[in-house]
């Protein structure tokens, strides 16, 4: 090698080295900043999927805690063993109770969307039309209830839909009913709960979209001769889309894995795929079959619903 | 007033129906005299001088009041700092993974999320020993892991309104980069900590599925106990813990806005 190369490359590396010092000055708090709320995601959010789909390869056992080690090191002869059980999967396609579980959480929870969205709409509607302190106390009146406890409202409808509760006394007092309604634990007091709990996540994202309509295009669809109806379905309900949608999605996601709602309000036989799992956990004590609910329940219902999103986003953007 | 307008606020009317009737009805209940929930036997707080002998409420709320106390507090300062990376530094690489992870937890379902973190605690306490058993800490570990979420969005949404010039001008006038964060930034977006605070505050303080899951025995937080009472059936304990918690809220929902209007107003 010869001697100017040889500079060369020494020159080479002082640069190198005074650039990364230099870059480490700046970038040290910069990276400080991001590795901290990122180490905790990765240790708190994203190991956890990782943990829950190794246990959901487990074999359950009577032990602590409750399933079977993945891994054993066999001394004598240095084998790892690496064991896999595949049957609890195998298990949630046999038997249609989990399938079943899926499928009836994702009827109640659209059906609950929908209601939420036919009662939510007019409110939010009439919200947007009014102006000055009345609508601010609108705003506070569809607000306040989400800022209370979400159990404590769930509860507050116990209350009022069992058989001598309020519901019935007054539907016995004006007569139409003889006989006191089996209201509470039905599949109908679930709809109730969800429809009542998640109506301010539906009215505020339609407000905002309501609120910006420009009353104009309304009024110019009436005097080009629609009637109301017609120009409520030809103009409002178009603008009012991107509400409709963000409004939807918030309610239908958390709605999906509901426990609180069917657990207090539901039948027994009130099957969401939230309370399976709850109960193989807490009930049957099977750790990696709840696991294995878990791990379908994110591939099948989750990660679609952030696709959605995603393209929600770039739709917008 | 026109027919349209009229359906507007008859519909309307029935909603707000709908959200306040259980609530007041709760409320008049608490009231009551008979141990009968639906018989109404005349007027009486004997339930609030039962609820506060009931050592296993007061327990339980001061172990919430506790958790979610330090979760707002941890949250907050996670939050802000993931909104930050998120909205003010640019590309780095990674970047898509962390705001994936950021807007993650707010869809997840509180099942997975409650039964994930209990596996890691699990799993880490026999790899490392650590956590030595589940309670307050592994609480507040997985309430600051969703809350955080929420501070980081909310905390996001308002660096994006904010006007980046404030900024620009600090950093021309050679303000360091945390002097920058400490004196301009921080100062700036102090309304959306304080309701990332308040929000984080009231979602550890209701949290049920997740508490359930990750806590350990003596340590159940106030809506444990309070599921485990109502799942039997309604009780009159519950209905006066409830009227003083919407109570507090409502007071607490009710001023804010009457702060801002004012605020407002004074603009």
């Amino acid at each position: 090698m010869s001697k100017v190369t040889g500079t060369f490359w020494l020159g080479r590396y002082d640069t190198v080295k005074t650039r990364f010092s230099l870059l480490r000055k700046i970038r040290w708090g910069r990276w400080a900043v991001i590795s901290i709320p990122s180490f905790w995601l990765a240790l708190f959010f994203f190991i956890p999927f990782v943990v829950v789909f190794k246990i959901s390869l487990a074999e359950s056992a009577i032990a602590i805690p409750p399933y079977t080690d993945m891994f054993s090191w066999n001394v004598d002869d240095a084998i790892i063993d690496i064991k896999l059980k595949l049957g609890n999967y195998l298990y949630l396609f046999e038997d249609t109770f989990y399938l079943d579980a899926y499928l009836s959480s994702v009827k109640i929870a659209a059906v609950s969307t929908f209601f939420t969205l036919i009662i939510g709409f007019p409110m939010a509607y009439f919200i947007a039309s009014k102006s000055g302190s009345t609508r601010t106390l609108l705003l506070t009146l569809v607000i306040l209830p989400f800022w209370t406890s979400f159990l404590l409202r769930v509860y507050a409808w116990m209350g009022f839909l069992k058989k001598n509760g309020i519901v019935n006394e007054f539907l016995q007092a004006i007569g139409i009913i003889d006989q006191p309604l089996q209201m509470l634990q039905t599949d109908f007091a679930v709809y109730i709960g969800i429809v009542y709990t998640y109506l301010p996540f539906m009215i505020l994202p339609l407000y905002t979209t309501l609120e910006k309509l420009d009353g104009s295009l309304i009024e110019a669809a009436k005097d080009l001769g629609a009637g109301p109806v017609k120009a409520f379905f030809l103009v409002t309900l178009p603008l009012s889309m991107p509400g409709i949608l963000a409004g939807c999605l918030l309610v239908f996601i958390p709605a999906v894995g509901e426990f609180v709602i069917p657990a207090l309000l539901g039948a027994s036989d009130t099957l969401m795929i939230g309370r399976v799992l709850w109960d193989e956990f807490f009930l049957n004590r099977d750790w990696p079959m709840a696991s294995a609910v878990a791990t379908m329940m994110l591939v099948i219902l989750v990660v679609p619903i952030m696709f959605l999103r995603n393209g929600k986003k770039e739709g917008e953007a | 007033m026109t027919r349209n307008s009229k359906f507007l606020s008859i519909s309307s009317l029935l909603g707000f129906i709908f959200l306040y009737a259980p609530i007041i009805s709760l409320i008049i209940y608490s009231f009551n005299k008979s141990k009968l929930v639906t018989v109404w036997g005349g007027w009486s707080i004997k339930w609030y001088v039962e609820l506060f002998n009931n050592q296993q409420i007061i327990d339980a709320a001061l172990v919430s009041l506790n958790v979610a106390f330090i979760t707002a507090t941890l949250s907050v300062i996670l939050g802000v700092l993931a909104g930050y990376v998120l909205s003010r530094m640019g590309r780095f690489p990674g970047k898509l993974i962390v705001s994936g992870w950021v807007s993650a937890p707010l869809i997840m379902p509180e099942v997975i999320t409650g039964l994930s973190l209990l596996l890691l605690f699990v799993s880490l306490e026999s790899l490392i020993g650590w956590p030595a058993g589940r309670g307050i800490t592994t609480i507040i570990i997985a309430h600051t892991t969703f809350c955080m979420a929420y501070v980081a969005v909310i905390v996001q949404s308002r660096l994006a309104q904010m006007d980046d010039s404030l900024e620009e001008a600090a950093m021309d006038l050679g303000a360091k980069p945390h002097s920058l964060f400490f004196l301009i930034t921080l100062p700036i977006i102090s309304p959306a900590i304080i309701s990332g605070w308040l929000l984080a505050f009231t979602m550890s303080l209701d949290d049920l599925v997740i508490a359930s899951f990750v806590s350990g025995p003596g340590n159940s937080t106030l809506p444990m106990v309070i599921f485990s009472k109502i799942r039997l059936g309604v009780t009159p304990e519950v209905n006066a813990l409830a009227t003083i918690m919407i109570l507090i809220v409502a007071i607490g929902v009710v001023s804010a806005m009457w702060q801002m209007r004012k605020k407002e107003n004074a603009l």
